[in-house]
């Protein structure tokens, strides 16, 4: 993966640099706005990370500019606390997802990958297979080793995401994000308690156990051979 | 500051000393002795203007009159000189010469070497004389037991002939009466200079004074005392609403500091003890056993992003209550937004046996913060459900309700006790039965900051058993 953060923090680009330098990915840095516009506009990147506050150009105008340019590079824009609520702002401008500082890595990372898959990933599948677990979109069915799974609504479409992400973290503010289309947050483990119930239906009884809590993460749809 | 040094017991009565003792610099330099400067000149320029025209219409008039006069009588002689020749013009002249005793009149017949002929003056003026024949000269009265110095006004005419005719008015009187008026015209110019300073001081003082009293209660506030307030006189004049009004906003500033200090304390209470803990942990960290540091790392993280998560909230809470975010406002049907957020927590409530009635009727389309308001109505049902007990019913229901929409969240909880219906909405605020459950204390803080955004009402009330919260919006008008 080829990241460029355009960020001004120096402690958040040490640590970024270094975290993304240990998941394999190669990163370029700018320190302002101006630079930054620059790079993202004179080379190829798969993702940019850019933070809203930047001397010499904001975030966002960067966003707009690059976007207006015909620049299709996946955005993932950092704010700071207390911002959360300017989400829509931000997307608006031509983000593709938003995030808030200070944020976990394992948030990041999960994001970052989610950005990638989807940038490349073909959309039109309509059936997913993970091990033995089969899932048609189109008719609405899920099976386990050609066994039928009856899913309400809603537990569907958290499978469908997962399925969608499988192999990869899926933290619970995205599934928040994409699943119920809220942004907002929990006070206590609501999410928790769908995930419990969508692995009771589709793991429990089943080998191998494809439903994953990812500590300090999120969670993640694998085989885990 | 006044120079003279303060005597006790005038403490409050600045103003007075200002005003008895009126070279006071403080005065001069006010705003109000320079309004009371300006009306003074402004007094003096209107009376000024006023006793001009009335100046003009006295003595100008009785000038115009005289010169009138003057005009008629010199063309009637002209005339008797034209009918009867000099003999005739000499005979009148000499006539009215005779009937003038007082001699308020002038005439003089001088032949082309100005030579007098006839009249009551021994020779030609040698004043100037303007174009049309007018002229102003001085003539020395005697004949009488006094000898006065008078002023004449005349006009002089040339008869065929060459003869010179003048004939004029003793402009005495006329000239007494006009050094009359001149004088009480300027004696009032000054009587009214004096009373406008006068007037203006007296007033700009009282202002001042007025002024003085609210400077004052300022200072002693800003040196600490918080409860003073502008002294009033329930006049209902300016000055009183004034201060009336400055005390409303102070009692409100003492109110709100109150509030400050309320939140403050609980804040510092409330964040005292995840702190505590985070730091008990790091300390745990700090063992041989890599594994337990790792688990101990691990544990203090969580409790660090418990009291971000806190932060968060609390300056959410303060961005949505001052209004900044405008950006995210659409249309949205609050009926489905309801049903989602049920969804979102049946599972929930579904673990700890509650039953959660979602009962919602059809589209109730309002104008508001999707986010925001899924939040609210979020954080009610989590309340709902955290406070009621296993196997406790929760209700979610929306209505429609004269152009007004509902959503009302109850419970078979413990309910909130009626006194304290206020005060939960207050930051960090947690009844005594709720210390111990699990929570931020800003739940229903965020729930009145985006009612207030939205121009909505929370209401809280009795379930029978229970809570029952409820948020009416105004509908949007199709």
């Amino acid at each position: 993966m080829r990241v460029l953060l355009i960020e001004d923090d120096q402690q958040v680009v040490a640590y970024l640099q270094k975290a993304l330098n240990e998941v394999g990915a190669v990163v370029d840095h700018a320190g302002d706005g101006r630079e930054g516009l620059l790079m993202a506009a004179s080379a190829d990147y798969d993702v940019l990370v850019i933070d809203r506050m930047l001397p010499r150009l904001d975030g966002l105008a960067i966003v707009r500019t690059l976007r207006a340019s015909g620049s299709r590079t996946p955005v993932l824009v950092l704010s700071a606390l207390g911002e959360v609520d300017d989400r829509v702002e931000g997307l608006r401008a031509g983000g593709d997802d938003y995030l808030v500082k200070p944020f976990a890595f394992a948030e990041l990372h999960a994001r970052l990958e989610a950005l990638l898959r989807r940038g490349t990933g073909d959309t039109s599948k309509s059936r997913f297979q993970v091990a033995n677990l089969e899932m048609d979109l189109l008719a609405r069915t899920v099976t386990r080793s050609g066994k039928e799974i009856q899913l309400q609504p809603r537990e569907f479409r958290l499978l469908e995401y997962l399925v969608r992400h499988a192999g990869q973290v899926v933290t619970r503010t995205m599934l928040l994000e994409n699943v119920w289309d809220y942004h907002f947050d929990p006070q206590t483990n609501v999410i928790d308690v769908h995930i419990s119930r969508l692995r009771a239906k589709i793991d429990r009884g089943f080998q191998p156990p494809l439903l994953h809590t990812v500590r300090g993460a999120g969670y993640m749809l694998r085989d885990r051979h | 500051m006044c120079p003279l040094p303060r005597l006790e017991g005038e403490r409050k009565s600045g103003a007075i000393c200002n005003t008895y003792f009126a070279p006071c610099p403080k005065l001069l330099g006010s705003t109000a002795f320079r309004h009371a400067l300006l009306y003074t000149v402004l007094s003096m320029g209107s009376v000024l203007v006023l006793l001009g025209f009335i100046y003009w219409a006295t003595a100008g008039y009785m000038d115009g009159q005289t010169d009138e006069t003057i005009e008629a009588e010199i063309r009637g002689l002209a005339e008797q000189y034209q009918r009867r020749g000099l003999a005739g013009l000499t005979a009148v002249i000499a006539e009215r010469v005779g009937r003038d005793q007082e001699g308020a009149s002038v005439y003089l017949l001088t032949d082309g070497d100005f030579t007098p002929i006839v009249g009551n003056l021994n020779r030609w003026p040698d004043a100037p004389v303007t174009s049309e024949g007018w002229t102003r000269f001085r003539l020395l009265e005697w004949g009488r037991d006094k000898s006065e110095e008078h002023e004449a006004r005349a006009r002089t005419f040339l008869l065929r002939g060459g003869l010179h005719l003048l004939v004029g008015r003793d402009v005495r009187d006329l000239e007494a009466t006009r050094r009359l008026i001149l004088n009480a015209l300027g004696g009032g110019l000054l009587i009214t200079a004096a009373l406008a300073l006068g007037i203006g001081l007296l007033m700009s003082s009282r202002v001042l004074g007025r002024i003085e009293a609210i400077n004052q209660t300022g200072r002693e506030i800003m040196e600490g005392d918080l409860s003073r307030r502008v002294p009033t006189d329930g006049s209902g004049d300016d000055f009183d609403q004034l201060a009336s009004n400055l005390n409303r906003m102070l009692e409100r500033i003492e109110e709100l500091i109150g509030a400050v200090r309320q939140v403050s304390d609980n804040i510092a209470h409330d964040l005292r003890t995840p702190l505590t803990r985070l730091r008990t942990r790091l300390e745990l960290a700090r063992s041989d056993d890599p594994e337990q540091t790792r688990e101990a790392v691990d544990q203090a993280i969580g409790d660090a992003e418990e009291l971000l998560a806190t932060f968060n909230a609390l300056l959410r809470i303060a961005r949505i209550e001052s209004g900044s975010r405008r950006s995210a406002v659409t249309d949205l049907d609050l009926s489905e937004l309801v049903r989602d957020v049920g969804d979102l927590y049946e599972p929930l409530a579904a673990d700890k046996g509650q039953t959660l009635n979602i009962e919602t009727g059809g589209a109730l389309t309002i104008r508001g913060d999707r986010d925001l308001l899924f939040q609210a109505v979020a954080n009610l049902v989590d309340n709902a459900i955290k406070y009621s007990p296993e196997g406790g019913r929760i209700r979610l229901s929306t209505r429609d309700s004269e152009g007004k929409a509902e959503v009302a969240v109850s419970d078979t909880g413990p309910g909130i006790p009626l006194g304290l219906r206020e005060k939960v909405f207050q930051r960090f605020f947690r009844t005594d039965d709720s210390r111990s459950t699990p929570g931020s204390g800003l739940g229903l803080s965020l729930v009145r900051a985006v009612a207030d955004l939205h121009g909505a009402k929370i209401e809280l009330g009795d379930s029978g058993p229970g809570l029952r919260a409820v948020l009416c919006f105004d509908r949007k008008r199709d």
